[in-house]
Parts: structure tokens; sequence; C-alpha cells
């Protein structure tokens, strides 16, 4: 363990500080630099996509707004899932993973820190290629995020562009998967066995093995394509022996995992929250891990749930659908035990706790969404409709993306040493779990309605919801305004924060100083 | 604690929206409904309504339990109420029935949507074939019994307001973007088999009223039955993203009681293969 070694040897703080300047952020290995550059990227991540995100909702406004090409609508819906889902979530997730793994676990820092480096500077360089394709000849990706073939085949000069962009995002996760299963299993303190390690760390631990299972076959079948396109194969077309549902197989084996790489990290984090607001420790710690176990492993035989109308046998049909309703189980498993440890608690509501709790409503109700959708008789009706686009945005946002802000707000005081502005952290909790709403549960009844989804305009009968749910979406846009306005002053001034910045807080990372020091732990602690 | 209760008081909007909003979903209205699922006018898409709505309505109980225990914890346990926390973290009995118990309700839901999936692949005996090919951005409809062929694309009012530069209203378009050149003419009472491929990239025909949607693979078929119980028109769209023109393909099928589908068969070849062919024989199945 050179690394251990290294930081033991050479963490007095002052006695080695960072070099200043850009070059510190460049050549830096140290596992809060690179936390900082992780969430940085994603909070950017999160507001480009989030612009197009706007278009298109400004788009739908009324019927025949005529507000953007249907190419560049196009576009702009296949540009916003993939920004969203490898630019803001899971960069966001790495961060956090950076920032607080080595604290949680007693370890000084990374066990793989030049990986660490590499594997954040890599990402840049791929959004890069990503948004480029939007100003090439033919223009950027515009089949969703799903690209299916043959129709992601006829794209213009930005195909080659968006097959690397996916190449480099892969090589990313995995170097941060294997960075991180490395130091949980090799440097936490002494006494800290697996089953006393906090949750949060347990569901990186295996969201890392999801990663590493799941990116390298997104990455076969992404230059599967560039074959097929530039080299003559055949993977996806029946004329020369292959099938286009190859590639939805593929997708989908890589996609459903991924979907619980987007949430296992958050239900880790509310894990964390919970306890602390209600003063009262995690109800069913080891049912927790077994839970998120069986959910991965579950995770990976359930893709064929995406696939019900594209003509597959019955057999698989009924084998997808009770395998995915098995899900619900472990996963009805983690709410009620967030319930219960709420229940006969101290509850108090700071803004991560508000976070956590409109998770667990929200998330829930997203869950319903996907119980109904796992049906296939009511999946050929509810397939490809703004129901779908519901049930993802509720576990994805009002899922993902609410964690990772709950996370923000409850681990601020200990990056910065200030207490942020509760009074702004709930305002702008209330306004996006309001807009939120507003926003997506119309959706719900638009696709039952009979809504398709990835189009660019839409009958009369579809008028009113969509203007209900754009007006949504733009108060849930301009109030992520106060986000960056609230991470931004609590970075620079605000009431200093102790060691245990909140009072219920337990678990490692709040016996050290807030802000915390450069390098974490310099001695191991004793883990009782 | 003057903050304190603010908080506490917020909850109760979001709470009162959510259940608000679920409210809205009304119960089982059988006329075309702007919140919920057609009911739809074939025994499948009966079938499908019904599912759904009982699909619903288990997660709307769920929904009142888990929510409401979420929602009374937040009023009794918050610190001004509850100041000293207890200090229990495990309850084997407890984590074992809510195991068990969202296993059987999801048994409950898996049996008859099992069924009724075997139901609608049930292929047998159908009375009639159509063969649907979609293509960026129209669609073509083969009766290979009869020897017609169609093409439907979206119509001219429609795509005059789509066009750019021209300005009309899409309310003043009649079925805007839901109306098309030429229907597909079906047969209703009878089973009709529906052979769905796809000429360049993946399409997928939906029909609400049907109960169902159908990916077109290029190169590859896919077949599924409906059986029309009532005369009437029905309107769906393309339902996977094809490029372009994905949102301006609909799909419309009007659908006439048998003699009057025959006799549209008659007029359709006369007007298309000369004067002699309205008498014909049909192929064989
Ligand atoms: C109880 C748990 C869940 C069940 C039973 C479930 C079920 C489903 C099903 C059946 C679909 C396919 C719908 C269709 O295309 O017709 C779907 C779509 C989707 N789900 Fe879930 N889901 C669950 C949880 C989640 C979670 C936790 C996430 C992510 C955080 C998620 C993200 C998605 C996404 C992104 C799609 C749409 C993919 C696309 O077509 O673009 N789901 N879900
Ligand atoms: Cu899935
Ligand atoms: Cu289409």
């Amino acid at each position: 363990m050179s690394s251990d070694a290294h930081a033991l040897t050479h963490d007095h703080a002052g006695e080695h500080a960072p070099p200043r300047g850009l070059m510190r952020w460049i050549t830096t290995t140290n596992h809060k630099d690179i936390g900082t550059m992780y969430l940085v990227l994603s909070l950017i991540m999160f507001f480009v996509g989030g612009a197009m995100a706007m278009v298109i909702r400004a788009q739908l406004f009324r019927p025949d707004m005529q507000l953007v090409t249907p190419l560049f609508y196009n576009q702009m819906a296949t540009m916003h899932g993939l920004i969203m889902v490898f630019g803001a979530v899971m960069p966001a997730f790495v961060g956090l993973a950076n920032w607080m793994i080595p604290m949680m676990i007693g370890a000084p820092d990374m066990a793989l820190p030049r990986l660490n480096n590499w594997s954040f500077w890599i990402l840049p360089f791929a959004f890069t290629l990503l948004l480029i394709t939007l100003f090439l000849p033919g223009g950027g990706p515009q089949g969703g995020w799903t690209m299916y073939v043959p129709f992601n085949l006829q794209l213009g000069y930005g195909f080659p562009f968006m097959i690397f962009a996916i190449h480099l995002m892969g090589i990313s996760s995995v170097m941060g998967a294997i960075n991180i299963i490395a130091t949980i299993l090799n440097m936490r303190a002494p006494g800290m066995t697996l089953m006393k390690m906090p949750l949060f760390v347990w569901s990186w631990l295996i969201t890392a093995y999801l990663l590493i299972a799941v990116m390298p076959v997104l990455a076969g079948g992404v230059t599967m394509q560039l074959l097929d396109r530039y080299f003559g194969t055949h993977f996806f077309s029946v004329a020369g022996g292959g099938s286009p549902i190859l590639w939805e197989h593929v997708f989908w084996f890589f996609g459903h995992p991924e979907v619980y790489i987007m949430i296992l990290p958050a239900f880790g984090i509310l894990s964390e929250i919970i306890p602390t607001f209600a003063r009262k420790p995690i109800f069913g710690y080891h049912s927790m891990v077994y839970a998120l176990a069986s959910i991965a492993f579950l995770s990976f035989i359930v893709w064929g749930h995406h696939m019900f109308v594209v003509g597959m046998p019955v057999a698989a049909d009924l084998f997808f659908m009770f395998a995915t309703m098995l899900i619900a189980v472990p996963t009805g498993i983690k709410i009620f035990n967030w319930v219960a440890t709420m229940w006969k608690g101290s509850l108090t509501f700071e803004t991560p706790m508000l976070f956590a709790v409109a998770f667990i409503v929200l998330f829930t109700i997203g869950g319903f969404s996907g119980v109904m959708l796992a049906l296939v008789p009511a999946d050929f009706q509810y397939n490809n409709s703004y129901f779908v686009v519901a049930h993802f945005h509720y576990v994805l946002v009002t899922g993902a993306v609410f964690a990772i802000m709950g996370a923000v707000y409850y681990w601020l005081p200990k990056w910065t040493g200030h207490m942020y502005n509760e009074f702004w952290g709930k305002t702008h909790f209330w306004l996006s779990a309001i807009s939120a709403n507003v926003l997506y549960f119309p959706m719900h009844f638009l696709g039952l309605a009979g809504m398709p989804r990835r189009v660019p305009d839409y009958p009369v009968q579809f008028a009113n919801l969509n203007m209900v749910a754009s007006i949504g979406g733009f108060v849930f846009g301009l109030s992520q305004l106060i986000f960056v306005a609230v991470i931004f002053s609590c970075v620079r001034a605000g009431k200093k924060a102790e060691a245990r910045a909140w009072e219920g807080a337990h678990g490692l990372e709040w016996t050290l100083p807030s802000p915390a020091p450069y390098h974490s732990f310099a001695t191991p602690p004793e883990v009782a | 604690m003057v903050t304190k209760r603010r908080t506490i008081g917020g909850v109760l909007p979001i709470l009162g929206t959510l259940t608000a909003a679920l409210a809205f979903l009304p119960a089982p209205v059988r006329a075309a409904s702007e919140y919920n699922l057609p009911y739809g006018v074939t025994p499948i898409s009966h079938a499908v309504y019904r599912l759904h709505m009982l699909a619903f309505w288990m997660m709307c109980g769920i929904g009142v339990v888990v929510f409401g225990l979420i929602f009374y914890s937040i009023v009794f346990h918050r610190r001004s109420r509850h100041p000293v926390p207890a200090k229990f973290h495990e309850n084997t009995v407890l984590e074992i029935v809510w195991t068990i118990i969202p296993f059987f309700i999801l048994v409950v839901l898996a049996v008859p949507a099992a069924r009724l999936l075997l139901r609608m692949e049930n292929l047998r005996h159908p009375q009639l074939t159509v063969r649907i090919t979609g293509y960026q951005w129209l669609w073509r409809y083969t009766y290979p019994r009869y020897g017609i062929n169609v093409y439907s694309r979206l119509s001219n009012p429609s795509l005059a307001s789509v066009h750019y530069g021209r300005h009309l209203s899409p309310y003043a378009v009649p079925h805007y973007l839901r109306s098309v050149t030429h229907p597909m003419v079906l047969p209703t009472g009878e089973k009709i088999r529906l052979l769905v491929t796809g000429g360049d990239v993946i399409h997928a025909w939906w029909v609400p009223d049907f109960g169902l949607q159908v990916d077109g693979n290029p190169g590859l078929i896919n077949a599924m039955w409906i059986k029309i119980l009532k005369p009437g028109v029905y309107r769906g769209a393309c339902n996977q993203i094809c490029g372009w023109g994905h949102g301006y393909m609909p799909v419309v099928v009007v659908a006439k009681p048998p003699a009057q589908f025959l006799a549209w068969v008659r007029r359709w070849r006369a007007a298309h293969h000369g004067p002699g062919a309205g008498d014909f024989t049909p192929k064989p199945l």
C-alpha cells in the first residue's frame, strides 16, 4: 500500500502545500480537489443539459410552436438525456465518492491517486467531443439516448464523435470504479469491518462493481455500431445476418444496471442523512446491505422490460416481467427501513432532511409507475409514452438529483467550513419540490391519454397539460440558480461550521475539523 | 420556534398537492379521457384497461399506507413534539413482514398480467391478415388477400400548419397531426392479424384504442391481433423515434362493418386496378 505510506509521511498541512493556480487543479492527485472538480463539472453539465430541457419545454409549450426545427428538437432531446445521465448524475456521485469515502473509512486519500486524476481529466474532453457534434454537418445525435439502430447509423458527421465520447466516458467510469473498490477494500481504518461500513460506502462498493460489469458492454456495443457504419460489418442489419434487436439487447443489458448505478449511491446518501436528522440509528442496517446487493443482482436480469413491444418470445416477456416485479421487494425494504428510522425519532427538517423526505415520497411514486410498467400487457400501452417519461423523471430527478442536492447541503459545512444559508436552502427545496411535481405529474396523464415521447409537436387535446408541465419546467430550471448562489456564498463566507456540523451526525467524517484538512486521516482512527 | 413550525406546515401542501393530483384520476370512466388510458374498442384494450386500473388502485392503496406513515412521523415525531428519540434499530419480525407482504401483492398483479399476455399472444385462426410497414415517414398497409396496397401519410391541412412560414392555427385544422391522406380500413368483429415491419428504420404502430403497440423492425416481422368491436375512426401515431418526421406519421384506422368493408375493397380495386377489378375472388387466407 504505497499510497498509504506516501500520504502518511507527507501529510502535515502546510509543509507540503499544493501548487497554486491552474496547475494545482491539473496535476492534483488529492481526493478532495478531484472530488470538487467532479462536482463542479457535474453542476456545469446540469445547467447545459438543463438549458436543453428548457428548449424542449419551450417547444412543447403549445401545439404548433415551431420555436426550433424537428431536427434540432431531436438533437436537444437526445443530448439532454446523454448529458444528464453521463455528465450530471454520474460525475456528481463520483465526486461525492471522492470527497467522502476516504473520510468515512478513515483513510488519508484514495488508493490510486494518479488514476483518479486521469479519470477526471478525461471527462472534459469527452463532453467537448459530444457537444461539438451540434455544430458538425448533419448535427448531433438524434435517435434518443438509447441510440437505436438502424436510425443511429443515419447520423451525420457527429456519429463517430458521439461514439468516441461514449468510449471516453466509459473509460473514465471504469477507472473511477476500480479506484473506489481498491480504496474501500484496502484502506479502511483498523476495526472497520465490511459490516461496519457506512451505508454510503456500501452503496458505492456495489455500484462500482456494476460500473465495471456494464460500461464495457456499452463500449462494445457502440464499437459494433462504428464497425457497421465504416467497416462493412453487419451486426445490426438483417440483410447481412445480424439484427437491429441485438443492439437493443446490448444497450439495455448496459442500460438497466445503469439506472441502478444512478440510484444506489442515492440510497446510500439517504441512509446517511435520515439517521442524522432523526437522531436515531439507521433501522435494519443488515437488511439495507442485503437489499442493495439483491437489487444489484436483479438489475442484470431485467433488461428485457424495456423491450416488451420489440417482439420477444412470450416466455422471455414473462421472465422479464416477473424478475422486474421482484425488484420492488428489496426496494420496498429500503423505503420501509427509512420510514422506520424516522419513526419515533426526534426529527428536524433542515434542507438535507427536506430533500431526503421528499426523495422517499417521490421516488416511491416513481416505483409505483415502475411496477405498473412491468406489467407486460399494460406496457403495450405505456411503452414510449409520456407515462414512461414521468416514471423515469420521478426516479431520476426527484430521486437521484434530489439525493445529490441533499448530499451537497449535508456535507457543504464539512467541505467549506461554513454553514450554508438555511433560508435560501429551504427556498430552493420548496421551489424545486413543488415545480418538479407541476412539471412531471401531468406527464403521467399525457402518456395515458396517448401522447408519444420524443415528438416536437402534438395534437391539440394534449395542449393544457403540456402548458402546465412547461410552466413547472421553467420554474424548476430557474430555481436551480438559487442552488448555485447558495453554494457560492457558502464557499466564500458563512457561519463557522463545527467539526460535527449536525448534532445528530455520526461517522468518521465528522471527527475531522471543518473544513476538512487537505489530507484526511494522517493516522488511522480507532473504530470501535 | 417559528421557523420549525413553518417547515412542517410546508410539508402539508406538497402531500396535499400529490393526493389532489391522484384524486384527479377519474374512476373507471369509459369515455375518452384527457387523464387516463382509453377503455378502447377491442376485447384486449378492455382487459388492459382493467389491469391498469387494478394496478393503479393497488398502488394508491400502498401509497396511502406508506405516505400516511411518513406523514404521521413528520407531524408527531418532530423534535418539538418528541424531543427524546427512541433507540431501536431492528425488528426481525417487522422486516420479514414487509418483505413477504409486498411479494404477495405483486403476485396478485402478476397472475392476471400473465394470463392476459397469453391471451394477447394467441394468434390462432385469424380471419384477415394485414401487413403494416413503417417508412420515414409514412405507413403502408398491404392486404395480401385483396391485392390492396394503401400508402398513408400526414394529411395536407396538418402539413400546411406544420409547414414553416404558413401559419394556420392547429385548432383550425381538423385532427391536427392525427389525420392522414388514406386511412387504414378494417372490418369490425373479425380477428385481424397484423404483421408489422419497418422499411428503413424501426417504427412502432400504436393505436391507444386498440390497447397495444407493435415495433416494426426492418427485416423482421412482428405479429399481433386485434378484434374491433365498434365501427368508428381510431387515431394513433408512430411511437419509436425515427428521425425528422417522427412526430408527423400518424395512424388512422377506419373500422367498418364487414359488408361495408367489402364494399370499400371493391371500390378500391375498381379505382386502382381498373373498372373490372371490383368483382374478384379473394385469395385464400
Ligand atoms: C421499482 C423499481 C422499478 C421498476 C419496476 C421499473 C420498471 C421500469 C420499466 C418496466 C421500464 C420500461 C418502460 C418502457 O419503456 O415501456 C422502465 C423505464 C425506465 N426506468 Fe424504471 N423501474 C424501476 C426503477 C427505476 C429506477 C430506480 C430508475 C433510475 C434511477 C429507473 C429509470 C428508468 C429509466 C431511465 C427508464 C426509461 C428508459 C428509456 O426508455 O429511455 N427506473 N422502468
Ligand atoms: Cu430498466
Ligand atoms: Cu417514428
